[in-house]
């Protein structure tokens, strides 16, 4: 004590006090503080501002109150939003599939319009619209070591090779449409999809593949693209046939072209001597 | 008709002349290690390097089995299958180029005509030939001793018996198990792996579930599975299903299935009509399910009617309700053959 009675007086003594007596107010606040409240008008916030977002990029197409707009010869420009839910918008915007390019067969993934903290604002906004699949929790969506590769494995040949490949490779689908390749997609974009069906794409509620049996074939996935390619190049994963008529049209075809190359070369000497 | 024919010219007695003179082999010119001594001791030089670069490529090959370690990875491939393959690939192609390399430059080089001959043996050798046969006949008694002839030739007749005989292991005739599955009335729709109910209300537009019928998870009082090997399979590969929800303004039910769904809850069998592939590639916009193997492609909201593609009839539909607990159900077995078609559905209809 005498260490702080003696430097009571020093210039910058009440500096200090006044220091220490801002930090104890403030954490004391943080602490103390009505949460509730905070968070809601945060959230109403978000969706504000996810509205304001919403009526400039995506109003165009999905109405004002996103509620879709019906084109004259039937259809329509784009679908409502009423209902889809977070999660429909965080796949969509997060993978660059929406806002869309062009119309064409198929939303392709491309790199992000929004930035995350917008695409959470334009999910909040759609999610305040009407109750729908909400973003899914990283329990399920990050699988960790407890996760059952060999289970997921069986969900996965189950459900998703139709059109996604044995290894998620990605395939054709009818009229110029395709299952995107899997290897790269995060776990959260992969539930994502299975609760929301983008596009073609058949939704697999939580009720019939549980978020457990989801997190497996996440896993299954990881499990699969991260396998060391022992064999060298993979060509996707289509089968003995298709890379098997690959390599016998390119290798042999190669082979006979060396073989024709070495027979035409040689050098001569054209005098005599 | 040879009357019609026209008269042969005669032959022109003048033989045209050659338009252009035979000009037989071309001139043969040296090779550059032919006339030059430098220029041989070179190549000498570069295909004993090219041997002794496979030689060392081989040594190579050995020393990486043993160092490599087996689970590090080069470029995304394994490092040990690299090493060994580029090692003992350089090495066959090195002792290629260097064989070549020494054909090309330093081989005796001069042009060598080799006549046509004909494919036929000469006629001694044939006669020669048919001479030996003729003896062997003579000496066996091959035609002196018809019983030995007969009994022989028997024998190796009936050696045919054996190969018909093993084609009844292609049987038993499947009889009347083709126009059946293990789908009941009252059955419950479950999910294909988990073996979950199906609870109707809980099914959203969009669904797909690929599902399987209850039998297939049951148990009997001991915990053993009700069917069980291969009979579980066989089961398993005629009775499976998908389930999909479509909205019911977009379904046109065929005549006398309006009430086989549950608030556009449809059921239809998940093998192809064609040769019988598991499908599933279904497109929740278009309602479209292709088969992966030979695209035949069926609409699910018009009765599984073919659209595209080789299959022949429309998807089998299982009709279906719901129990009292509100979970899915089958109200009969399919009502028609799933599966590729066989001859015996023609005669049956």
């Amino acid at each position: 004590m005498r260490f702080l009675s003696r430097r009571r007086r020093h210039p910058l003594a009440g500096f200090v006090v006044l220091l220490l007596g801002l930090v104890v107010a403030g954490g004391l606040y943080s602490t103390l503080a009505p949460r509730s409240a905070g968070a809601d008008t945060a959230d109403a916030r978000q969706v504000e501002t996810g509205r304001q977002l919403f009526l400039v990029g995506c109003a165009g197409c999905h109405g004002k109150n996103a509620a879709g707009i019906l084109a004259a010869k039937g259809g329509n420009y784009g679908p409502s939003l009423v209902g889809v839910g977070a999660a429909a918008v965080d796949f969509q915007v997060g993978t660059g599939r929406m806002p869309l390019a062009n119309s064409s067969q198929q939303a392709p993934r491309k790199p992000p319009v929004y930035t995350a903290e917008e695409t959470a604002a334009l999910s909040a906004y759609v999610a305040s619209l009407a109750p729908g699949p909400a973003i899914p929790d990283t329990e399920y969506t990050d699988p960790s070591d407890e996760a059952d590769v060999t289970n997921g494995g069986e969900f996965f040949r189950t459900n998703c090779t139709a059109c996604h490949n044995s290894v998620g490779a990605g395939g054709a689908l009818p009229g110029g449409r395709y299952a995107p390749p899997l290897d790269d997609v995060s776990g959260k974009y992969i539930y994502e999809a299975m609760i929301t069906g983008p596009q073609q794409m058949p939704v697999f509620a939580d009720s019939v593949i549980t978020p457990e049996d989801k997190r497996d074939i996440i896993a299954y996935i990881e499990s699969v693209s991260e396998e060391p390619r022992y064999g060298g190049l993979a060509g996707g994963g289509l089968g003995p046939v298709s890379e098997g008529l690959f390599s016998w049209i390119i290798g042999i075809g190669g082979l006979v072209v060396a073989a024709i190359w070495i027979g035409a070369h040689g050098a001569r000497v054209k005098k005599q001597t | 008709m040879s009357s019609e024919l026209p008269v042969q010219r005669p032959r022109n007695d003048i033989e045209p002349a050659e338009p252009l003179d035979n000009p037989g082999l071309p001139e043969h010119l040296p090779r550059p290690t032919d006339v030059d001594p430098a220029m041989e001791r070179r190549a000498e030089r570069q295909i004993s390097a090219f041997f002794g670069l496979a030689t060392l490529l081989t040594l190579v090959f050995c020393v990486a089995y043993f160092v490599v370690p087996k689970d590090a990875t080069f470029l995304g491939w394994s490092a040990l299958n690299f090493s060994l393959g580029a090692s003992l690939g350089l090495a066959l192609l090195a002792i290629g180029i260097g064989a070549i390399q020494w054909a090309k430059k330093l081989m005796d080089d001069h042009e060598v005509i080799e006549m046509r001959h004909p494919v036929a043996s000469s006629e001694e050798d044939r006669a020669a030939t048919l001479g030996m046969l003729n003896d062997g006949i003579k000496e066996s008694g091959f035609g002196r001793r018809p019983m030995i002839r007969n009994s022989l030739l028997g024998a190796l007749g009936v050696l045919g018996l054996p190969a018909v005989v093993l084609l009844g292991d292609l049987g038993p005739l499947p009889g009347r198990t083709q126009f059946s599955t293990v789908w009941t009335k009252g059955m419950r729709v479950v999910t294909d792996v988990s073996g979950l109910p199906i609870k109707a209300a809980d099914l959203e537009v969009g669904e797909l579930v690929n599902a399987e019928p209850a039998i297939l998870f049951e148990t009997d009082e001991e915990g053993e599975r009700v069917l069980e090997g291969t009979e579980a399979l066989q089961a398993k590969s005629k009775a499976a299903v998908i389930v999909v929800r479509i909205r019911p303004e977009d379904i046109t039910a065929p005549a006398g299935r309006e009430n086989w769904g549950v608030d556009g809850i449809l059921c239809y069998s998940k093998i192809c009509t064609h040769v019988g592939c598991p499908i599933s590639l279904y497109e929740q916009q278009t309602h479209h399910v292709l088969c992966p193997c030979h695209q035949s492609t069926f609409d699910l909201s018009d009765g599984g009617s073919v659209i595209f593609g080789p299959g022949k009839r429309p998807l089998p539909q299982l009709p279906l309700s719901v129990d009292e607990e509100g979970y899915l159900i089958a109200t009969s077995d399919f009502t028609e053959p799933v599966g590729p078609s066989f001859p015996e559905i023609e005669q049956e209809s």
